[in-house]
């Protein structure tokens, strides 16, 4: 394991041993309906509040992710978790659940990557040979936390997302056919916007940095890396992160995706695009790591992104702190990355 | 007072101002519809806003414009009967039934419906 | 401010102003005219509604000026059932001001504030957070009207 600039490299490698997902009915109802594991039609996932739904859904994402793995809560090392509720407690209540030692982890919704990242540092170092990571998020949950209550009537702006409804779990192991070859963290950025109704332009100058370090940091040339998905930038952080990149010297339009674009049709009605911990979760998961199972693409750079502000942050008027964490994932059969340059 | 016609328009243009208020600025809904309180109570003290009702009817007391007006004219009626303590006391006179009808039903939603998300 | 922050603050300052430039021209506009529309037609029609339910009741013995009194309570009665039935934030998505703008708002407002607590107790939920979108309305609509109503007294 060596460190260069930001950026982690695995060379064990640790290996997605397995991975699943939950979610919503709206999500359900998306272009990637049939790739999840498991698809509720209510809401409250059977529960009675909200906040127990999205409960339920981490565990049964956690449930289905060890049971692909091959493993049981007792032979798991360390969960990490993280979520969007206050104090994070759709994951200390799942932790409860599991008999696994915890770390609970906040990075609003770039969770996904430091779960990862940090689970891959765990095993690739030797700690653990088994990290469980969950994370997902709940849009009323959100809603009536983050904005307003779900019933009241308010017009969203162009640029507002949606925050999605489900869960992601991911084993990282030492067995599995996708490796997870690098991780660069990223660094906070916050360019001055306020507005939580435009996080996607707020979270952008984030994504941007973290995608630029990663390849100064690796070496890598463009045309290595088959895809980049950053997390939930939306349609309109989608197109100020590609500006800014370009200025950078870094043209990916013709290998970049947005999850937060990918996750819903365009008529079900979540304006810029979905947001949310489960965003990039449920979409790389389920999509991406098909796709390299299906060795469609060979190595996949996904870039979750994440706005750090609070309903408190916003109403006192200070702008909306971003992180953007990178993990490099490459299908095991698609020949192996080297790392002997670093 | 008032008919169906220039109800629809007053009330339509309202509503239109309070539009532009929202898509133009940086403001929430609750700022606008605070703000349009305020306009309400400053257009009745300048003795606007009764001739307004007069024209449009509904059209000027469905808008929430119309609480200004209303808390207005309740504490300023009181207040030449008994003097400066009906501002205070008067304040609600006219208002109350919008103000309790929204408690209580929404209370009673609250018991009987469950948010659908 | 120390020297360092300040150049800091200069460094960022520019920063802003040139991410500003990238931005600026892809931000999406809201579809003014459409919502301009549907806010004058939704608005101008709830309060057709409201003369309409108010010409019942002074049909049914109220005097003209007594009429207003249970017409807004009943537009309140039904926009906290639309809140209830889930379908007042689906018409808002479309019709914007012209559903918040005259009282329906402040009963949604109210009544989706109330429901959504409900999971927090009677009290402390429903009771307790009732007001916390249309508080406002009441706090200036008095505040102002105290000021307006003393002047005019005096």
């Amino acid at each position: 394991m060596k460190k260069r600039g930001q950026t982690l490299f695995f060379d064990k490698p640790p290996r997605v041993q397995g991975a699943a997902t939950v979610v919503g009915p709206k999500e359900g109802l998306g272009p990637f309906g049939l790739d999840f594991d498991k698809v509720h039609q209510d809401v409250r996932a059977g529960e009675n509040s909200f906040e127990r739904g999205e409960r339920r859904m981490f565990l049964e994402a956690a449930q289905l992710a060890m049971q692909k793995a091959g493993v049981t809560d007792r032979e798991v090392d360390f969960l990490l978790a993280g979520d969007l509720l206050n104090q994070i407690i759709s994951s200390g209540f799942v932790a409860r659940e599991l008999n696994i030692p915890y770390f609970g982890l906040y990075g609003a919704c770039s969770t996904f990557g430091e779960t990862v990242a940090l689970g891959a540092a765990l095993v690739d170092a030797g700690f653990a040979c088994t990290v469980l990571g969950i994370t997902g998020s709940h849009n009323c949950g959100a809603e009536r936390q983050y904005r307003y209550p779900t019933e009241y009537g308010v017009q969203r702006p162009a640029t507002a997302q949606w925050t999605a409804t489900g869960a992601g779990a991911v084993v990282v192991g030492l067995e599995g056919d996708i490796l997870v070859r690098a991780a660069t963290i990223g660094k906070v950025h916050d360019l001055g916007i306020k507005d939580p109704f435009n996080m996607g332009t707020a979270m952008a100058p984030a994504a941007a940095d973290t995608i630029y370090q990663h390849f100064r940091d690796t070496g890598l040339e463009l045309k290595q890396v088959d895809l980049i998905a950053t997390g939930d930038l939306g349609m309109v952080g989608r197109e100020a992160n590609l500006a800014l990149l370009e200025r950078q010297g870094l043209d990916i339009g013709d290998r970049y995706l947005d999850c937060g674009v990918m996750l819903y049709y365009s008529h079900q009605q979540v304006e810029a695009g979905a947001s949310g911990c489960a965003c990039s979760a449920v979409v790389t998961i389920a999509h991406l790591f098909k796709r390299l199972r299906e060795g469609d693409l060979r190595r996949i750079l996904v870039v979750p992104t994440g706005a750090l502000h609070s309903p408190t942050s916003y109403l006192q008027g200070d702008s909306i702190p971003c992180i953007a964490q990178a993990i490099l994932f490459e299908a095991a059969k698609g020949g192996e990355t080297k790392w002997a340059h670093i | 007072m008032g008919t169906y016609l220039t109800a629809f328009l007053v009330g339509g243009l309202i509503c239109l101002v309070g539009q532009l208020l929202l898509d133009l600025t940086p403001l929430t809904p609750a700022h606008v519809l605070s703000g349009m309180v305020v306009a309400g109570a400053v257009l009745s003290g300048l003795g606007l806003y009764e001739p307004l009702v007069q024209f449009a009817g509904a059209g000027a007391t469905v808008p929430i414009s119309s609480f200004g007006d209303a808390l207005v004219k309740g504490a300023v009626a009181e207040a030449e009967r008994s003097g400066i303590i009906g501002i205070l006391t008067g304040m609600f006179k006219l208002t109350s039934s919008g103000i309790t009808a929204a408690i209580v039903f929404g209370f009673f939603a609250a018991l009987v419906f469950k948010p659908r998300g | 401010m120390t020297r360092h922050a300040e150049l800091e603050k200069k460094q960022a300052e520019g920063k802003i102003g040139e991410y500003k430039s990238i931005y600026g021209p892809k931000q999406p506009k809201p579809p003014l005219a459409k919502n301009l529309f549907y806010a004058f037609v939704v608005g101008g029609l709830i309060c057709v509604l409201g003369q309409f339910i108010k010409n019942i009741f002074i049909g049914l013995g109220f005097a003209p000026e007594q009429a207003g009194n249970p017409t807004v309570a009943t537009v309140i009665f039904l926009a906290s059932l639309a809140t209830g039935l889930g379908v007042f934030d689906n018409l808002a998505r479309v019709a914007g001001a012209g559903t918040a703008v005259p009282v329906t708002g402040f009963a949604n407002a109210i009544t989706a504030a109330a429901m959504e607590f409900r999971r927090e107790g009677l009290v402390l939920g429903v009771g307790g957070k009732m007001f916390s979108l249309a508080g406002s309305v009441i706090v200036f609509g008095v505040v102002s009207a105290f000021i307006v109503g003393l002047l005019s007294a005096l």
